[in-house]
């Protein structure tokens, strides 16, 4: 295909050499403006993070000096551990990674896995019925479900615990369900007919055939899954009270206050942005390694960040 | 397509297609069963409980549609709720597709460094809310944020983005648009996905740039702008977290949108049935906008010739 795309240029340079050359000129202010363009969106666009980053390393007149401080000078590192102690950060993070986010990405991949094999690779009578409830469910505000199921998990006793996100996500995410389940069926069905001659059952089937194949879409499942829980605010503030059973950004919401209420004194806005700073840092570092996966992640299914 | 066992053989069905009746809804049934207890039988919980005075610790009266009429007739807030957030989905969701799409149109050109100015554009979008929220608190302030920084030292008048009534949505809006990285990327995928022979067509018939982008990116697109549309209009309308660390509903309840508002009236009124009455409000008015987009769409979306 380039070699056939480089030999039509090649004809149309040498017959019409003029044309090219203007057309070219053309091309470089059209390209000067697109980056100009780019360029000036990216600053724009990085503007807020590098703000954050910079003043979690300013002290209290650094923050408010006018015109504003570009470059720390001199740079407090120190903040980032201040801050970080200020507040019981290191439980908040205890209880985002391992009472939270860990446990429910794992069971909803788990749990999506399961249900996805079931419509995509099993024939059965209600499938597509079935199939599509599971696409409406998507569409469903979860607003409406917020309340009642409040209620259900304040009678079980389970307010100032993570059981009301865990247990929810052992019964699968529809989002990761559809996604799943269009990544199976493009499997091809030989390679579970020879796992059955071979006697495999379907779970076997799941686990030694279709998993090992299904890396992508996995990966996909464990980056959102993971990202949504690490960012939720509404679902903690309605479920947990006791700070210190609080994920990371419910204890950044304390902070705020903080900062509200003292302004610029006793460090709480280099503080503030200091742990900010440390709570994006994981998410944007995951996104760093594993670009290629979110963009397919968001192109083929509209997943959300 | 699999389609179930036709209807002949539906009366005696074969070893291995009972086999398949049994593991296949064995397979489906953690959400089968997730479906009856986390929506559905929370779904007709919540349109009970909109019909009562509910407050979490005496037994539920029923009283009718009281709530809903109360809500559209004398209910103080529920009208300015409503308006703040028609005019933050109204505004912001036409104004943030349109930024996202001429973007992504950016980034399709053929330039050097696109993974690069993707990722920029992006990362603000996976970047935690609560996160985004201090930043820009932070940068919004009328004393000592950035922004202001930089106009007292041109000797300009300051803008009071967050404390002001008339600028604390414009200021949330503009906020809403640096998020739309997830809009950028799917543009930017389908843009891909033009096939340059359409392009080359226009050439020879000698359409300019901007011909070409009104008369074949934008109707090979707007599938895809219906989808972020569609999208857009759910998640503006259930936005919370942003206004609620941001502004708390302020000031002078200008940026109060209609979730902060059910939060505030379901966990802090624990007036159960007015939140439950606003919640089947939210879910049908999100239905009525995806039912009117759909409809309308037939007469600007472009569906590769089928018609």
């Amino acid at each position: 295909m380039t070699s056939a795309s480089q030999t039509v240029t090649g004809t149309t340079q040498v017959q019409q050499p003029s044309k090219v050359r203007s057309q070219s000129f053309g091309n470089t202010v059209a390209k000067f403006a697109i980056y100009t363009l780019l360029i000036l969106l990216s600053i724009t666009w990085i503007f807020p993070l590098y703000w954050m980053a910079t003043s979690s390393l300013k002290d209290d007149p650094q923050i408010y000096t006018v015109p504003p401080v570009l470059i720390p000078n001199p740079a407090y590192w120190n903040n980032f551990y201040d801050a970080w102690t200020r507040f019981d950060f290191n439980q908040a993070a205890f209880n985002s990674v391992f009472l939270y986010s860990v446990p429910v990405t794992i069971l909803t991949l788990i749990s999506s896995l399961i249900v996805a094999y079931g419509f995509a690779k099993i024939p059965f009578r209600g499938r597509e019925p079935l199939f599509w409830i599971c696409i409406a469910t998507m569409m469903l505000p979860w607003q409406v479900t917020m309340v009642p199921l409040f209620i259900i998990f304040k009678n079980l006793g389970w307010i100032n615990t993570y059981w009301p996100f865990v247990v929810p996500s052992m019964f699968g995410n529809a989002y990761f369900i559809f996604l799943l389940r269009q990544f199976f069926r493009s499997i091809p069905e030989e390679l579970s007919d020879a796992a059955r001659i071979d006697g495999a059952g379907e779970f076997g089937i799941l686990w030694r055939i279709i998993v090992p194949l299904s890396k992508p879409a996995i990966a996909v499942v464990l980056l959102f899954r993971f990202m949504w829980s690490w960012n939720d605010y509404l679902g903690p503030l309605i479920y947990i009270n006791t700070e210190s059973m609080q994920p990371l950004a419910l204890a950044i919401y304390r902070m705020r206050t903080l900062a509200l209420s003292m302004g610029t004194t006793a460090m709480a806005y280099p503080h503030l942005m200091a742990v900010s700073t440390l709570v994006a840092l994981p998410i944007i570092l995951i996104f760093i390694f594993a670009q290629r996966t979110f963009i397919e992640g968001i192109s083929t299914t509209g997943l959300k960040g | 397509m699999a389609v179930s066992a036709p209807p002949a053989q539906r009366r005696g069905m074969t070893k291995t297609e009972k086999r398949n009746q049994v593991m296949g809804l064995l397979f489906i049934s953690p959400w089968l069963i997730g479906f009856l207890l986390f929506a559905l039988f929370p779904l007709a919980a919540s349109l009970y409980y909109s019909m009562t005075n509910y407050d979490f610790i005496r037994e539920p009266q029923f009283i009718g549609a009281a709530n809903y009429v109360r809500l559209f007739t004398t209910d103080p807030d529920f009208w300015t709720v409503m308006y703040n957030t028609l005019y933050y989905v109204g505004i912001g969701v036409p104004l943030g597709i349109a930024v996202a799409f001429l973007i992504a149109n950016l980034l399709n050109s053929e330039i050097k460094g696109r993974t690069l100015f993707r990722s920029v554009i992006y990362i603000p979008s996976i970047v935690p809310t609560v996160c985004a929220a201090m930043v820009w608190l932070f940068i919004l302030n009328v004393q000592y944020g950035a922004i202001n920084g930089i106009l007292k030292t041109m000797g300009l008048a300051t803008i009071p983005f967050l404390s002001s009534p008339e600028l604390a949505k414009p200021s949330l809006i503009m906020i809403y648009i640096w998020a739309q990285g997830t809009a950028v990327v799917i543009f930017l995928a389908s843009l891909q996905d033009v096939p340059r022979s359409l392009y080359d067509a226009a050439l020879v018939d000698g359409a300019n740039a901007w011909n070409r982008f009104w008369n074949v990116t934008v109707p090979l697109c707007t599938p895809v702008i219906l989808f972020n549309f569609i999208m857009g209009i759910i998640a503006a309308f259930q936005d919370f977290t942003l206004p609620f660390v941001l502004t708390g509903g302020g000031p002078m309840k200008s940026t109060e949108f209609y979730v902060v508002n059910l939060y505030r009236n379901a966990f802090v009124q624990f007036s159960i049935g007015k939140a439950s009455a606003m919640a089947w409000i939210l879910f049908l008015i999100i239905l009525l906008f995806s039912v009117i987009l759909f409809r309308t769409s037939a007469r600007w979306v472009y569906y590769g010739g089928e018609k």
